[in-house]
């Protein structure tokens, strides 16, 4: 006769196996929480090991004589400027002659190519320096800032590099004689776009993005903050406002890729706005910005109690002067909160921008909304696609720049809500 | 210089507001009785010259550039013979266009240079006409205002009527916003269908947009087939979801009903970080560590990876979809109500089966309908694949291999320089409106479950 099993006998055997499945669970959601984590680590860790070295350069500090043989007063600016810098150089330089048209080349290649013009500027600025010797700092090329961040080895076989031993030996000596300083690189932020990765710098994408969010934000703005006031307080139930509602939210999951096909075809073919143009890249960003507005004014409008706008009535007030002197000003964190945030989105938009050309080369910043730009996320895809190694840690440089005013953004956003938000 | 007519109209506004405003002032302290306040009489003059300033100067605008454009190509000498192509003419308009902004090159014809002059004069002409009509009509409304001022004048009313429309207005926009982008693809598609037919468009199995330069040129008349960008698509999209749909679940899971208060604390606004990276910077993430990763790894266990394998730019994917797809979660299991949690605990179920075979069921459809979000955002999603994925459309379903998808194609065929009428940008169109009618379908079709599947347990 078999001893009959109770159900708790059976429970009991079971037990194990269905503890077992409750941390394998439990494991699995850790594991897969840890996985997004270490992505994003990954992420924050590789920019910030390949950009941090852009925020410095390398300078070469020389002292220059300006050789009135080589520059005149009355031919100003024009001069041999890159002569005057070779010869400087070669000063700084034991062993080195510089008879060779091909020697001074190489030598004059340790400096960045625009090292000349910035000297340029300084005599034509001020003729008088013309005889005599002056302290310059200027940036070195490419090559040389990346042996002296370390990013060129030399102990590698000399065919796999892109400085010989002739060339690092150069570099040694100007070292030796304490010539060379790597001080913080603010060409980085107030230089233009250049084909040389040591002069290339983000001013003109960050002027044309501040143009295109300010031209976001204007149009963007008012038009969801009314477009949320009729439908939330002052629409009449119909098949019309469920229309725009069904409409609204569907436009806030359009691909951003197809905003850009619209701006392309109706903006820049229809209405022959000008190509590139920061003001084409806003209206764009506005209308893909609206949405998110229209959905965050609602949701703060909604979040106001009812007995507020009954009070309002209950005094006489018609309905515009309860939105506008009651709901709207006591919602107003929530909608400033929802634009911040959609405006940082709107910050880190590409797609649309590539497709109606804020991509092109463009070495000035932009002084208006009307001419060409490109915008940081922009400039961001162009500096990536750039073979040269310098752009691939200044791709890095400005991914945390964009980065640094995104959290910025965020965290006003997060600052607003936390401290003007009421709970009621 | 474009500015000039908006800061006139906000001039005008203001002396309307003022103008009223004194004049129902003055009234009131003369002690008649009036209708509205002061200040909604100001408020109503200033709205009426605002609104209609306004969309005069919106209209004039938007269409100053076309009018003009199409008066300089009436006025050019008629091109001979066979140049009379719209390509030809829109070269010449180009070039009389850089005229006119200043940049010669060479000594241009001398009829070209008439056209610049003429151009440029027509642009000021406009310019100060706008600003001119802008006054009279400023002033027009005003005295208007002014003139139908009366005490009984119901203002207030009448102000309210008016912000009503201009909110109404907003509205139009969204509307407008969502016609401009169905006739800018239609008509450039239909464009297309001239060109190519719609069966070679939608079955051909070759996908190679290039065009011919020269009339006998070999090798390419060029083939629009999208099935392989297609096939691409959904590649890069499943990789993408295989990564996202279960870490995106098991992280909800685990912070809904696992996770201690303050790990959560933590962990739901780290997630949110990962949402609010822009997609260009997962497309450098991708190509600077993910696609050196898969290769060094295909090295190791013997498999071939393309340098722009489908696989690397689907996993980055993947990766920026997973706080989506947990917070879509998250909330749909939060949504479930607590009696349903309570009641399958106290019959003794571990929490694992609580969740399992309760709250999961339960959730379910906003769970699903979140998944069918994500797989539309993937489809849609550009960057990282323009940056991370191929430009040769190639039929395969290796995700180890290269493979393009619709929008990398749309980004590539209309970057740089591009004229309205070879079949290269048409086809960027063509494609457009596929994703956007795919997209559309997949998130109406998302809300549609969201919605009906929806248990309601009140």
């Amino acid at each position: 006769m078999t001893p009959q099993l109770t159900t708790l006998d059976r429970v009991q055997a079971s037990l194990g196996r269905r503890r077992r499945k409750e941390r394998l669970l439990r494991a699995s959601g850790l594991l897969a929480i840890l996985f997004a984590f270490a992505m994003l680590g990954a992420l924050f860790l590789s920019l910030i090991s390949t950009g941090h070295s852009a925020f410095v350069q390398t300078h070469a500090t020389l002292e220059v004589y300006v050789d009135p043989d080589e520059i005149r007063e009355d031919r100003l600016p024009r001069g041999g400027f890159d002569e005057v810098l070779v010869a400087a150089l070669g000063r700084a330089l034991d062993g080195v002659a510089l008879d060779e048209r091909s020697t001074r080349r190489r030598v004059g290649a340790i400096l960045s190519n625009g090292a000349q013009f910035q000297l340029r500027d300084r005599v034509a600025a001020d003729p008088s320096l013309i005889g005599q010797t002056i302290t310059l700092t200027v940036p070195v090329s490419d090559p040389y800032d990346q042996l002296n961040k370390g990013a060129i080895d030399p102990d590698t076989p000399e065919a796999n590099r892109r400085l010989d031993d002739d060339q690092i030996a150069m570099f040694t000596q100007l070292q030796a004689a304490g010539l060379i300083s790597t001080p913080l690189n603010w060409g980085l932020l107030v230089n233009a776009d250049s084909r040389f990765p040591e002069l290339a710098g983000l001013k003109g994408a960050l002027i044309g993005s501040a143009w295109a969010l300010i031209v976001c934000f204007l149009i963007s703005f008012p038009l969801g903050i009314g477009a949320a006031i009729y439908l939330e307080e002052l629409a009449p139930r119909n098949r019309f406002s469920t229309l725009i509602e069904v409409n609204i939210n569907n436009l806030a999951a359009v691909p951003s890729v197809v905003y850009g096909l619209l701006a392309l075809s109706v903006f820049i073919g229809w209405f022959g706005l000008p190509r590139s143009a920061p003001l084409v890249g806003g209206m764009t960003l506005a209308l893909m910005t609206m949405p998110t507005i229209i959905i965050a004014t609602r949701a703060a409008l909604k979040a106001v109690p009812a007995s507020i706008r009954e009070a309002a009535l209950g005094l006489g007030a018609s309905r515009q002067q309860v939105v506008f002197g009651h709901v709207l000003p006591l919602a107003m964190p929530g909608i400033l909160t929802g634009t911040i945030i959609g405006l940082a989105q709107a910050l880190g938009e590409t797609a649309p921008l590539l497709l109606i050309g804020m991509n092109a080369f463009i070495t000035s910043a932009p002084d208006g909304p009307l001419s060409s730009a490109t915008a940081l996320p922009t400039q961001i895809f162009i500096w990536a696609d750039s073979p040269e190694r310098g752009f691939a840690s200044r791709t890095s440089a400005a991914i945390l720049v964009l980065l640094g005013f995104l959290i910025t953004m965020n965290a006003v956003a997060v600052f607003l809500r936390n401290k003007l938000e009421r709970k009621w | 210089m474009t500015l000039l007519p908006f800061v006139l109209l906000l001039v005008g506004a203001m002396l309307a507001y003022a103008v009223n405003h004194r004049a129902a002032a003055s009234l009131r302290s003369g002690g008649a009785r009036l209708h509205s306040s002061p200040q909604y009489h100001g408020l109503f003059a200033a709205l009426t010259v605002l609104t209609s300033a306004l969309l005069l100067a919106l209209v004039w605008l938007a269409l100053d550039d076309v009018i003009i454009d199409h008066l300089i190509r009436r006025s050019l000498p008629p091109p001979d013979g066979d140049a009379a192509s719209a390509g030809a003419m829109d070269l010449v308009m180009a070039e009389i266009h850089s005229l006119a902004r200043g940049q010669t090159f060479g000594t241009p014809e001398p009829w070209k240079q008439k056209a610049a002059d003429r151009l440029t004069a027509f642009r000021t002409g406009s310019a100060v006409a706008l600003l001119v009509s802008l006054t009279c009509l400023s002033i027009g409304v005003l005295t208007l205002r002014r003139r139908r001022f009366t005490p009984e004048l119901r203002a207030r009313q009448g102000s309210e009527r008016l912000t009503h429309a201009v909110m109404f207005a907003c509205c139009a926009v969204a509307l407008l916003t969502t016609a401009g982008i169905v006739a800018a693809l239609l008509f450039e598609t239909a464009k297309f269908l001239q060109k190519v037919p719609l069966s070679e468009f939608l079955f051909g199995l070759n996908w190679e947009p290039q065009i011919p330069i020269r009339e006998d040129q070999v090798a390419a008349s060029g083939a629009f087939g999208w099935t392989p960008v297609l096939v691409g698509t959904l590649v890069v999209t499943v990789v993408a979801l295989v990564v996202a749909v279960p870490t995106g679940l098991f992280a909800a899971i685990y912070l809904n009903e696992f996770a201690h208060r303050r790990f959560k604390r933590v962990a739901k606004p780290v997630l949110e970080v990962l949402a609010g990276v822009p997609t260009v910077v997962y497309g450098f993430f991708a190509i600077l560590v993910i696609s050196p990763a898969m290769r060094r790894l295909g090295d190791a266990l013997g498999l071939d990876v393309a340098p722009n394998s489908a696989l690397a730019a689907g996993l980055v994917m993947g990766v920026m979809l997973i706080p989506f797809i947990t917070s879509f979660a998250d909330d749909a299991l939060s949504a479930v109500p607590q009696a349903l949690r309570d009641g399958a605990l106290a019959l003794g179920s571990t929490r694992a089966e609580t969740m399992l075979k309760v709250l999961f069921p339960a959730a379910l459809p906003g769970i699903v309908g979140g998944v069918l979000l994500a797989v539309s955002r993937a489809i849609g999603e550009t960057m990282i694949v323009v940056m991370a994925a191929g430009l040769i459309a190639r039929l395969t379903l290796n995700p180890l291999d290269s493979v393009t998808t619709v929008t990398v194609q749309i980004v590539t065929l209309l970057i740089g320089d591009t004229a309205f009428d070879n079949p290269k940008t048409l086809a960027a169109f063509a494609l457009g409106t596929m994703l956007f009618l795919v997209t559309l379908m997949i998130n109406i079709l998302a809300i549609r479950v969201v919605q009906k599947y929806r248990e309601t347990y009140d």
